[in-house]
């Protein structure tokens, strides 16, 4: 366990190098910044006073080796838009994102393991049918589209939910949160549906799958046998035996959720990293695009640390250890 | 996001069957409006952005503003004149107080002048609008002298960029603080009370404000950059007023009797520069079947009207703009300081373009491919498609490529095309400012030509601009400046093509004054009576 840890840490740091250099490569291939940034007014003095203060003058290795450099101390460099530390910046939009993402994957999880195991268990009931058909539409649906509608139905018909933007919030841990505040809440309800559609689908036809499968397993047969209570069959014979897939996917789900989730926040106008990281792409801020990739970088090196060591306690049979060894 | 304003149709269109909406006119005396482009700083000094540039004039205040159709008034100067030549005697407004309650004397305005090009890190200073000063003279507590390197004109409209801020609160203020509203102190009409960038900025009335007593107690000013998503939040009752109202929403919210539409022709142009870059032949203009000419077609005056007299601005403005625009003939709308009255945009008539193409040796037409940013001004991608289709009906068969702005403008800055699409808001609302940065001669010195990426070059244009930035007199200066636009225009160094009209939707119970400088502002709303 311990070899595999180190192991698996100093890949990781390997990934990071590599991905530093790719993205700066990357990200100072596009456009010029001082030609976004600077006023259409400005006269060719002022664009050469910009270009310096904000170092592009400098060869491009000097750049990168003075943001790694920086970066090993943990500053990611400043934002050329805002004037503040881009990772700051960053971590100020993190609990908007989280609390979407997370109330996302909540409802994901709380609807889709139920009706995609009820699919699985009654593959022929008309109820099934009708969940799978409603799994196909929260896939194929765009979210652009369904956030629309949203909007649409209950903030502009109904009047029921506010249409954008994330409402007041209320202090916890020394960040922001939304979720705390009655008012925070009803802004959260429409985006967190609007996101958690394709992951509801995604987890009840992963949940029907993984059941269809297990169900006709010797193992459950047995214990049907044996003479089990249904219930005790279902949640620990079945349940726990397809979990390994449902829990990779969600948890990387999870993870894209907090990376992508720019359409849905863009829709709905809230505050959260995607929408930091779009608008920051609009004007080639180049310090927070890089910041923020890294950041995605680190934290899908983590999930997948997790998911792994999850996997060993769902599964007796896996076990965290060098492949060699 | 092109896709969502297909649906916006449905959007809307749905919307007006369903129910109507209560609206009760101004509750709470706050007013809550949405903004489609983000404010990045509180420090009026850190990043010369229009968005930056409207939310800083809430919190602080210039010497010299400007009204709606951007004539500068009193500000925090009450009167301005010049002494002589390279001397401007200012009057300060007695009795104004910063909003922690400092004073504001003449020394805060030369504090104001030495840290305007000096805010670190700055992507776009005001240093622009200051380089003119050479010295600053306080006089006494209430008068001020400007002494400029050479005659300077400009100096009142220039002052009216800078906000002025206090020397005894910024003295060493960061840009940080006054995001944090640590240093957010000036003398406007609204006070800071908090900034969460990309989302929103909540200010509340200054009660001390020598000025009119505004009528809002709050204002929130919302970031919505989605199109779709501000009109929905307007006909939700979310936000009382949205600006830069889409194109394809006018007509739709102009009949809904729960929402009102505020528009003005505003001071942004959008037309085409050419490529005169170079004399043996530009990149993207070839002969009819791809073969290069050895010579570049656009030096050659006959081509220019041809391109120009082939584009139908009326039905570019009618249909792409859906109104929300008028054709343009020159830089600046009726009105501002160097239009040339009776200069007219150019009547369509393509046989006489197709007889000039045929003058100019080109009988079999041109091949060119029309470049233009995807996201940069209203509808642009469709505007460089509409000219496309009618420069290929008179035989010069145009390829379109439009591109993300991000990539455009630095292609374009070095020269990379032959004829493309931009944009220019004169934000002095005066000619000087279209004729230094787009037509008068590429040149660092003088500061001339930094936005000329065409590149064209006229030395009547260049010596008769000179002339009028060094006449003081006004009338003198605008006959120069209508002579120069005159010829620009006259030699096509540009095509112009339309003048924007900015329009803004309140909801009912809100009125709006549109201004054309772009700027959304809590000043310009008042509750309907």
């Amino acid at each position: 366990m311990t070899v595999y840890l180190i192991r698996r840490l100093m890949q990781s740091a390997v990934v990071v190098l590599a991905m530093t250099i790719i993205l700066f490569l990357g990200v100072y291939a596009i456009g010029d910044p001082v030609e976004i940034l600077i006023s259409p007014d400005a006269d060719q003095i002022e664009r050469e006073r910009a270009i310096a203060a904000l170092g592009l003058d400098q060869p491009l290795w000097l750049q990168y080796l003075t943001f790694l450099e920086n970066a090993l101390r943990g500053d990611l460099g400043r934002s050329f838009v805002f004037n503040e530390p881009a990772l700051r910046l960053i971590l100020q939009k993190m609990p908007a994102t989280l609390e979407l993402a997370l109330a996302a994957t909540l409802f994901a999880v709380l609807l889709g393991l139920p009706l995609g195991l009820w699919a699985g268990l009654r593959p022929e009931a008309l109820s099934s049918r009708v969940i799978m058909a409603g799994s196909i539409l929260g896939f194929s649906l765009p979210t652009f589209w369904v956030g629309l509608m949203l909007i649409m139905v209950f903030a502009v018909e109904l009047g029921w939910l506010p249409s954008t933007g994330r409402g007041p919030t209320a202090e916890f841990l020394g960040l922001h949160w939304s979720f705390l505040t009655l008012e925070g809440l009803r802004h959260l309800v429409l985006p967190a549906i609007n996101l958690s559609l394709f992951k509801i689908s995604l987890v009840i036809r992963l949940t029907r799958a993984g059941v269809r499968e297990t169900v006709l397993m010797d193992y459950v047969k047995f214990a049907r046998a044996k003479g089990l209570a249904p219930r005790r069959v279902i949640f620990v014979h079945v349940l726990k035996n397809i979990m390994i897939p449902v829990l990779t996917v969600t948890a990387l789900e999870f993870g894209s959720t907090i990376a992508f989730s720019v359409v849905t926040e863009s829709i709905f106008a809230w505050p959260g990293m995607g929408k930091l990281i779009i608008d920051s792409i609009y004007v080639l801020d180049r310090p927070v695009i890089v910041a923020y990739l890294m950041i995605i970088v680190l934290m899908f090196i983590l999930l997948n640390f997790v998911v792994d060591v999850m996997y060993s306690a769902l599964d007796p049979r896996v076990r965290l250890q060098d492949q060699r060894g | 996001m092109t896709l969502v304003s297909g649906f916006r149709r449905a959007l809307i269109g749905a919307t007006m069957l369903g129910g109507v909406l209560a609206c009760p006119a101004a509750e709470g005396q706050t007013v809550t409006i949405a903004v489609g482009a983000p404010i990045t700083s509180i420090d009026p000094h850190y990043h010369n952005l229009a968005p930056n540039n409207a939310m800083a004039e809430h919190i602080f205040e210039r010497l010299v503003q400007t009204d709606e159709r951007a004539r500068p008034m009193p500000g925090l100067a009450e009167s301005w004149r010049a002494l002589d030549d390279t001397t401007w005697e200012f009057r300060l407004r007695p009795g104004v107080k910063f909003h922690n309650g400092s004073d504001f004397t003449a020394d805060d305005v030369a504090f104001t002048i030495a840290r305007a090009p000096n805010v670190p890190n700055s992507p776009s200073s005001f240093g622009i609008y200051t380089r003119a000063v050479a010295e600053v003279q306080v006089v006494d507590p209430l008068t001020v002298r400007f002494r400029t390197r050479s005659v300077y004109p400009l100096l009142p409209t220039d002052l009216a960029q800078v906000a002025i801020l206090d020397r005894e609160t910024h003295q060493n203020a960061a840009t940080e603080d006054f995001n944090s509203g640590k240093v957010a102190f000036g003398t406007g009409p609204y006070r800071f009370i908090r900034y969460v960038p990309g989302d929103r900025i909540e200010l509340e009335r200054n009660d001390s404000h020598w000025g009119p007593r505004q009528p809002w107690q709050r204002v929130n000013y919302r970031i919505v950059v989605n199109d779709a998503a501000r009109t929905a939040a307007l006909l939700a009752g979310d936000v009382d007023l949205i600006d830069q109202v889409a194109t394809t929403d006018i007509a739709r919210l102009r009949a809904d009797p729960r929402v009102s539409i505020s528009e003005i022709v505003g001071l942004r142009i959008i037309y085409l520069h050419l490529d005169r870059s170079r004399s043996d032949g530009t990149p993207f203009v070839t002969g009819p079947n791809g073969e290069p000419l050895g010579r570049n077609p656009l030096d050659d005056l006959r081509v220019r009207r041809a391109l120009s007299l082939s584009i139908d601005r009326a039905a570019i403005v009618e249909r792409v703009m859906e109104g929300a625009a008028i054709p343009a003939g020159q830089f600046l709308p009726e009105g501002t300081f160097g239009h040339v009255p009776g200069l007219e945009a150019p009547k369509y008539d393509p046989e006489a373009a197709r007889r000039l193409l045929v003058e100019a040796g080109f009988p079999n037409g041109l091949r060119v491919t029309l470049h233009g940013p995807s996201d940069r001004y209203v509808n642009d991608a469709r505007i460089i498609q509409a000219i496309g289709q009618m420069w290929t009906r008179i035989g010069i068969r145009t390829t379109v490529e439009p591109l993300p702005w991000t990539t455009f403008i630095a292609r374009a800055g070095r020269q990379e095309f032959s004829l493309f699409l931009v944009g220019w808001g004169s934000a002095t609302g005066e000619a000087s400012s279209p004729l230094r940065s787009l037509v008068a001669t590429f040149d660092r010195e003088k500061g001339f030509g930094a936005s000329n990426r065409g590149r064209y070059s006229n030395k009547q244009l260049d010596a008769l601009l000179e002339r009028a930035l060094a006449t003081v007199d006004d009338a003198a200066r605008e006959k120069l400046l209508q002579d120069a636009t005159r010829i620009a225009i006259e030699d096509v160094g540009i095509i112009p093509l339309h003048i924007q009209k900015n329009v803004w939707a309140a909801r009912r119970g809100f009125i709006h004054t549109a201004r054309a400088d772009e700027l959304t502002r809590a000043m310009d709303v008042a509750p309907a009576r």
